[in-house]
């Protein structure tokens, strides 16, 4: 039972002193991030300075375009040998016609979410939280009502996933236990123009 | 006294004592699905055997009073065995609807499976279904019939402690069926006890039904505000969440078990009496109505004051303190006012609730013991209402008291045009806000850290559950944030130092503290 849930905002000077613990401690995660963070800033201070030669650009711009031109006449050559039947077995580069033609996607492939349904068309889903207890990016929000079914008893009457938000773990997928929610729309580029539009709530998961 | 072992301990109990409560004693839980503490042994649900030496067959432990020399195994193979047939026999016909279930997360079953059960079911026809699904059984309670166990603690407790006698179990074998007697409704003030001790999630909370899981709850010890008996509870709240239930944090009170004040229950007038706390609060302090920074609103009442106490008028401040408040706050109240010479008074004209013989006392204020030793009786609070409305105030503190609903608008209206400041403190806006000249938010119980004393002279402790809402503060804070504009601070860093100094002051308070109060509570001597 935890009884003082905001002690360290209530006792400032029990703070500080959890916070000492913890950095004292090499383990824990603050010290790991705080060395880093000197790490990085040791590396920043003692850059190696630039000689003249490689303040021309020469060097890094040659190296540049042999890199590509060498995948060029790489994949020119297997292409053409493809085309006379031979080397079938080395891979050559493809360039898909996105978005025209969008790439292939796996079927176990983990794309945005929908809410499956019933035959009458309601959600299958019957709030019971799982999905939103299991979310470790805390974007799923349902808000449960009373169906008025009682062998359904329960519903959601809002299911909103913040897409901005969530990370595609597919534990929410894992964890119903009515398949109500699965991520098989095959659908990756969710883009919009603002964060609100990312929020999809109960309708939006329902259209496909 | 018999002498017995259980599970290798050795203990010593009194005659005729249960092995589960022998058992309870050395720290050894049976499980248990009809047994419960506060009611008469029924010993229907068998989940509770144990192994007794020198017997044949295994004993249910809620049941069989301890004998001298008795050796007792709760956890051989033998008894492991019998609690998992038991246990698949009470599941034979329980609905695998833990997912719209209220109870998933705190249920027996759940947890009785998870540690005694792991089987594969072996039931090859449905499930025996009931009539009716859900189905509200009066104002608070849901009942679902084919979840139900059929444990009768709901039946025991109408019987035995409500004495309301709506329960009942009808039927033989699997017809058998818990439901009310015809005509009957669960509308008793106690209905809300029988969803706590219901171990599955066969009654059901019709306040609480799909406002939240029980796994989002955390979990505080506090007193109920709602009379002056002062039952234990433990307020559950999530913040964590706030699309849920409009934004509330509060999510439902339960019952915390006190054998010396409310032992299991608690009343369903305190039970639901949660929704302030979250619903209607002043946030800001407001003067005139408009909002204002602390330090001003502060600075208003201490320039108002100021003269006054420098003039040696204090007896020109009327103060309306409240047995709503904790012990710490009426102790702020009296350094602050009352031993500077300002009228102060609590008991302000309320109309009496109605109490029963129970737990519910007409007495609605949680802390009226504690301020009539704070504050006293020497002034009236009705004859500082007459003076305020003669005019004869520069300066009335109001502590919470709707003075609109007890006195009417009209007079609410004089009073506030004939006295210089009108302060309201309180954490809800009602109409006397609107009168007052200056509002004050403070806290509400479950924000607060202090105690309160019951009509038992119990003084009981609260711990805070959350920050307050908005800005509000500690009514000790608030005075103590004056006291110190005023010149003279008071100088209290917590309410702990407030208590401390409490129990020097005040006789009756003597030798108390924090620590010592802790769960259980002390008794002012």
């Amino acid at each position: 039972m935890l009884d003082y849930k905001d002690e360290w905002l209530l006792d400032m000077g029990g703070m500080m002193e959890k916070n000492l613990e913890q950095y004292y401690d090499p383990t824990s995660l603050y010290a790991r991030l705080r060395l880093a963070q000197m790490k990085r800033a040791w590396k920043k201070e003692n850059r190696r300075k630039l000689t003249l030669w490689e303040r021309t650009y020469l060097p890094t711009l040659v190296s540049g375009v042999w890199l590509t031109s060498k995948h060029f006449f790489y994949n020119l050559m297997f292409h053409i040998l493809h085309l006379f039947g031979l080397a079938k077995d080395v891979k050559a580069a493809v360039t898909y016609q996105y978005p025209e033609k969008p790439r292939p996607l796996s079927p176990r492939l983990r794309t945005r979410h929908r809410l499956t349904k019933r035959a009458d068309g309601s959600p299958r889903c019957v709030a019971c939280m799982m999905c939103e207890t299991v979310c470790p990016a805390r974007c799923i929000e349902i808000t449960a009502a009373e169906h008025p079914d009682p062998n359904i008893e329960k519903y959601p009457a809002e299911f909103i996933i913040d897409l901005g938000k969530c990370v595609y773990c597919g534990f929410c997928v894992e964890v119903c236990p009515e398949d109500a929610i699965r991520m098989d729309t095959q659908r990756l580029d969710i883009a919009e123009y603002s964060r609100e539009e990312m929020i999809y709530n109960k309708k939006r998961l329902m259209e496909d | 006294m018999p002498k017995l072992s259980i599970d290798g301990k050795q203990l010593e109990v009194p005659e005729g004592e249960t092995i589960i409560r022998a058992a309870k004693r050395v720290g050894i839980s049976i499980p248990h699905y009809c047994w419960h503490p506060a009611l008469p042994v029924a010993g229907n649900c068998r989940i509770c055997m144990v192994e007794v030496e020198k017997q044949p067959k295994p004993q249910i432990a809620c049941y069989t009073p301890v004998t001298d020399g008795m050796v007792v195994k709760t956890n051989s193979p033998k008894v492991l065995e019998v609690r998992r047939a038991v246990l698949e026999f009470l599941l034979v016909n329980h609905p695998l609807d833990c997912p719209v279930c209220d109870q998933a997360g705190e249920c027996k079953l759940q947890d009785y499976y998870m540690d005694h059960g792991q089987y594969d079911s072996r039931l090859a026809d449905m499930k025996v279904k009931k009539e009716k699904k859900a189905f509200a059984i009066g104002p608070t309670v849901m009942l679902d019939q084919e979840r139900c166990i059929l444990c009768t603690r709901c039946v025991r407790f109408t019987e035995h402690i409500t004495h309301t006698h709506e329960f009942g179990v009808f039927n033989r074998g699997d017809h058998s069926v818990l439901d009310l007697y015809p005509g009957k409704k669960l509308d008793n003030n106690y209905s809300g006890n029988v969803v706590d001790i219901c171990p599955v999630g066969a009654l059901t909370d019709r306040d609480f039904r799909f406002k939240c899981r029980v796994w989002y709850l955390e979990k505080t010890r506090s007193i109920c505000p709602g009379c002056s008996m002062g039952c234990n509870i433990t307020v559950e709240w999530d913040k964590s969440r706030p699309h849920q239930f409009k934004h509330a944090r509060v999510m439902r009170l339960k019952p915390r078990h006190n054998p010396d004040v409310n032992s299991y229950w608690m009343c369903d007038k305190g039970r639901y009496n949660y929704h302030f706390i979250d619903e209607n609060r002043i946030l800001e302090p407001q003067f005139k109505n408009d909002v204002m920074s602390w330090d001003k609103a502060i600075e208003v009442v201490a320039d108002t004051i100021r003269p006054i106490i420098q003039a040696n008028r204090a007896d020109k401040i009327g103060v309306l303190a409240s047995a709503q408040l904790t012990n710490e706050d009426l102790f702020l109240v009296r350094q602050l006012f009352k031993e500077t010479g300002a009228q102060v008074d609590f008991r302000v004209p309320e109309k009496p609730g109605e109490g029963d013989e129970f737990l519910l006392k007409a007495d609605r204020n949680p802390n009226t013991a504690g301020a009539l030793k704070i504050i006293g009786t020497d002034v009236q609070a009705e004859e500082i209402l007459k003076k305020a409305r003669q005019g004869a105030f520069e300066v009335l503190y109001v502590f919470g008291a709707d003075l609109v609903k007890l006195l009417g608008t009209e007079v609410v209206g004089e009073i506030a045009g004939k006295v210089k400041l009108f302060v309201y403190q309180g954490s809800n806006i009602n109409e006397t806000c609107l009168w007052a000249h200056l509002n004050l938010p403070s806290s509400v119980y479950a924000e607060k850290d202090g105690t309160l004393t019951n009509c038992q002279q119990k003084v009981q402790r609260l711990w805070p559950a959350f920050l307050p809402l908005g800005e509000a503060k500690a009514d000790w804070e608030i005075l103590s944030l004056i006291s110190e504009k005023l010149g003279k601070p008071l100088g209290y860093k917590n309410s702990s130092a407030v208590f401390d100094a409490l129990a020097k002051k005040v006789p009756g308070f003597a030798g108390m503290s924090y620590e010592k109060i802790s769960d259980s509570g002390m008794v002012l001597s």
